[in-house]
């Protein structure tokens, strides 16, 4: 799950890591309002969607006055904001940070995530901070520093300044990096994320050290132990097929391509879609209905995949283990029926009671084509839809 | 032969009372010599019960003092799962084997480094199988986990993979075709786990009852390829690969910064690559594993 980078900062505040004083703002209005509350003479007007890059993309301006406060959150507010992250429509603005200015005097990045080769949480740092960091990572791999903590340990004061001074923070504020990265690590471990990225984290004029911006996510599985973190979920940032699919507890990811595609287990469905691809079409989607599928779940799912306009046939692919054969027939039967299904629907089924759901497939009275591997069944449904 | 278990091993069912430990028990118990594999259960609040005949401990220390057991397989809830884990390994267990699906990362980082430090202490090492895996299975013998055991013959082939429908498809294709299988092992799909596709292909290449192997990985991380390295060197029979997710959105799971570490190389296409470099046998076609696999027999 991801937050807005207002919902980061006030996270890094929480665990002591110090950020700029902004406010979050949700008109024009509020906007000039909290840069008067702010005080100061110039202020960063920062669009909130989730994707990166909004500076960029015209999504982060800075303000001399409370006229041009006013007159850039107009302009940012409600706007189609098109970064790298988001695709070519862009992503609507809904919220604005209104911040205070900060004397930048140098800019680093740091962040932590969880390194599957050692199992360990990974610390990494670069002096290259407020760039793309896969292009540091590209360019110059030698400019990011990496220490792997031991999750029993914890970051080392050792580890931490290891990490400052390989990337160059003078002697006078190695001390305020530390203090920040070790808050940085307490805060990522505490709250279950699975990134917690700082970019750029700045060295001020005065020696401080501050988050100028945050980004964060988390890992879902431990979203049932962390309420404060649900609710800052904000859903206007996130695929609306993909909340209403999650309902049902269906995996469902939307692609560009024109076959959707219904299938049990991940690597099952990643499998499928990459056959479909090999025989010459594109998946329009990824939707794995899991071990524990039922005529609702298989309706719903037929609903969602229907949803998309570019959908112009439906492979199912069913390995029946736990799941039976029968079970899955018959709710694809009774999700074609319910839909009035009108395109291509090409149907392999394997496993327990295989016999038995073939036969309700083909006694249904609908004209589902059979296939018997998932590359028959790729082959049909490509010709299909051709 | 087979690797890790066989008809003689005595297992543990940890979370048995629960549904879907309950369900699972009593398909392993029907699968072969599967009545007298699992002998006991655990639950503390039902200790002294019997479920299908099993008896009921009130831990895994006790339930593998009274029964000689050496093995677990693991049900319990999400968020109680990484101490059950931990559970089966503070009593020394040879293999905890651990189906649930959805743990919270941070619960196995920290499980995963108390093994190893135990370990590095002198400990007694306790292998982990998942989570969130099917489990294994030696054909016409023992089945461990959640797999649908009648899709499987005796044999020669090994199978490992992340996932556990397409553990499935491969081994459906290997029997169809005549060719049975000495054990077929899920190692989950998480990103924090026990074995890897190394050490499996270790065992396999070690095991003189298997002749040859289909390893199948996905996207992410960095273990499809440690394991092609490993096998360049040192694996002795012939291997088909597949890799799932080559028309996988990129960062749609994993944050820019998780593909950053692991170098690139966890894309499908530069897995197969590797895979290929190393001598396997590789195929863009998974409903081909099987087919190709017997031609380098």
């Amino acid at each position: 799950m991801k937050i807005h980078e207002y919902q980061a900062k006030e996270l890094l505040r929480k665990y002591g890591v110090v950020t700029p004083r902004g406010i979050p703002c949700f008109s024009v209005d509020e906007a000039v309002k909290a840069a008067e509350e702010l005080g100061g003479n110039i202020w960063v007007v920062k669009a909130q969607i989730h994707a990166g890059g909004r500076g960029k993309g015209g999504g982060v301006k800075l303000g001399k006055s409370l006229d041009e406060v006013r007159t850039l959150a107009g302009q940012i507010l409600g706007m189609q904001l098109v970064t790298h992250q988001t695709g070519p429509e862009g992503q609507k603005v809904r919220r604005l940070l209104i911040e205070e200015g900060a004397d930048i005097k140098k800019e680093y990045y740091v962040a932590a995530l969880t390194d599957r080769a050692t199992q360990k949480v990974a610390m990494m740092a670069s002096s290259e901070g407020g760039m793309d960091i896969e292009e540091v990572a590209h360019n110059t791999p030698e400019k990011i520093i990496k220490v792997f903590v031991d999750p029993l340990v914890g970051l080392t004061d050792e580890q931490a300044t290891e990490l400052a001074k390989g990337i160059g923070v003078p002697e006078g504020s190695i001390a305020k990096a530390v203090d920040a990265f070790k808050k940085l690590y307490t805060c990522y471990m505490e709250t279950d994320a699975s990134l917690a990225e700082i970019n750029p984290l700045i060295l001020e004029g005065n020696g401080n050290i501050k988050a100028l911006d945050a980004k964060f996510n988390f890992d879902s599985n431990a979203l049932f132990r962390h309420p404060e973190i649900v609710a800052y979920r904000d859903l206007d940032e996130e695929d609306a097929d993909e909340i209403e699919a999650s309902k049902f507890d269906l995996a469902y990811i939307s692609l560009d391509g024109n076959i959707g595609c219904l299938v049990n287990g991940a690597g099952l469905a990643m499998a499928t879609m990459d056959t479909i691809k090999l025989f010459g079409a594109e998946p329009a989607n990824f939707l794995d209905v899991g071990g524990g599928a039922t005529t609702e779940k298989v309706t719903e799912a037929f609903k969602i995949m229907l949803k998309n306009p570019k959908v112009k046939g439906i492979l199912v692919n069913i390995f029946g283990g736990i799941m039976k054969c029968d079970t899955i027939a018959t709710g694809v039967v009774t999700a074609a029926k319910e839909v009035n299904l009108s395109v291509p629907l090409v149907v392999r089924m394997k496993g327990t009671n295989e016999d038995l759901g073939k036969k309700i497939l083909a006694e249904s009275g609908l004209p589902i084509i059979a296939a018997d591997t998932m590359a028959e069944a790729a082959t049909k449904i490509v010709a299909a839809v051709k | 032969m087979s690797i890790l278990i066989n008809k003689d091993t005595k297992v543990i069912t940890q979370g048995i009372t629960g549904k879907t430990g309950q369900f699972h028990t009593e398909k392993c118990q029907e699968y072969a010599n599967g009545k007298n594999c699992f002998v006991a259960g655990v639950n503390p609040k039902k200790a002294g019960e019997k479920i299908f005949d099993i008896p009921i401990y009130a831990s895994v220390k006790e339930a593998a003092g009274e029964t000689g057991a050496t093995v677990s397989v693991i049900y319990v809830p999400p968020a109680g799962a990484a101490a059950a884990i931990w559970e089966a390994v503070e009593a020394d267990l040879d293999l905890a084997i651990c189906i649930t699906e959805g743990i919270p990362v941070r619960d196995m980082l920290e499980v995963r480094n108390k093994m190893k430090a135990k370990e590095a202490a002198g400990g007694k090492k306790t292998l982990l199988l998942g989570p969130n895996c099917p489990g294994l299975i030696t054909p016409e013998e023992i089945k461990i986990g959640i797999m649908p055991g009648h899709i499987h013959r005796k044999g020669r082939i090994g199978v490992v993979s992340r996932s556990g429908t397409l553990t499935y498809e491969a081994v459906a294709q290997l029997t169809e075709i005549g060719l049975g299988q000495s054990s077929a092992v899920g190692i989950g799909g998480d990103p924090i786990n026990g074995l890897k596709h190394i050490d499996v292909m270790q065992l396999f290449n070690d095991d003189p009852d298997t002749d040859a192997v289909i390893m199948i990985g996905e996207i992410g991380g960095p273990d499809e390829a440690e394991a092609a390295q490993w096998c360049k060197a040192n694996m002795k029979k012939p291997v088909v690969g597949f890799i799932a997710g080559v028309t996988a959105p990129a960062g749609k799971r994993m944050g820019h910064a998780g593909a950053l570490i692991s170098g690139g190389a966890d894309t499908a296409d530069a897995k197969l690559a590797i895979m290929e470099e190393c001598g396997f046998k590789v195929t863009r076609n998974p409903s081909e594993m099987g087919r190709l696999l017997k031609s380098l027999l």
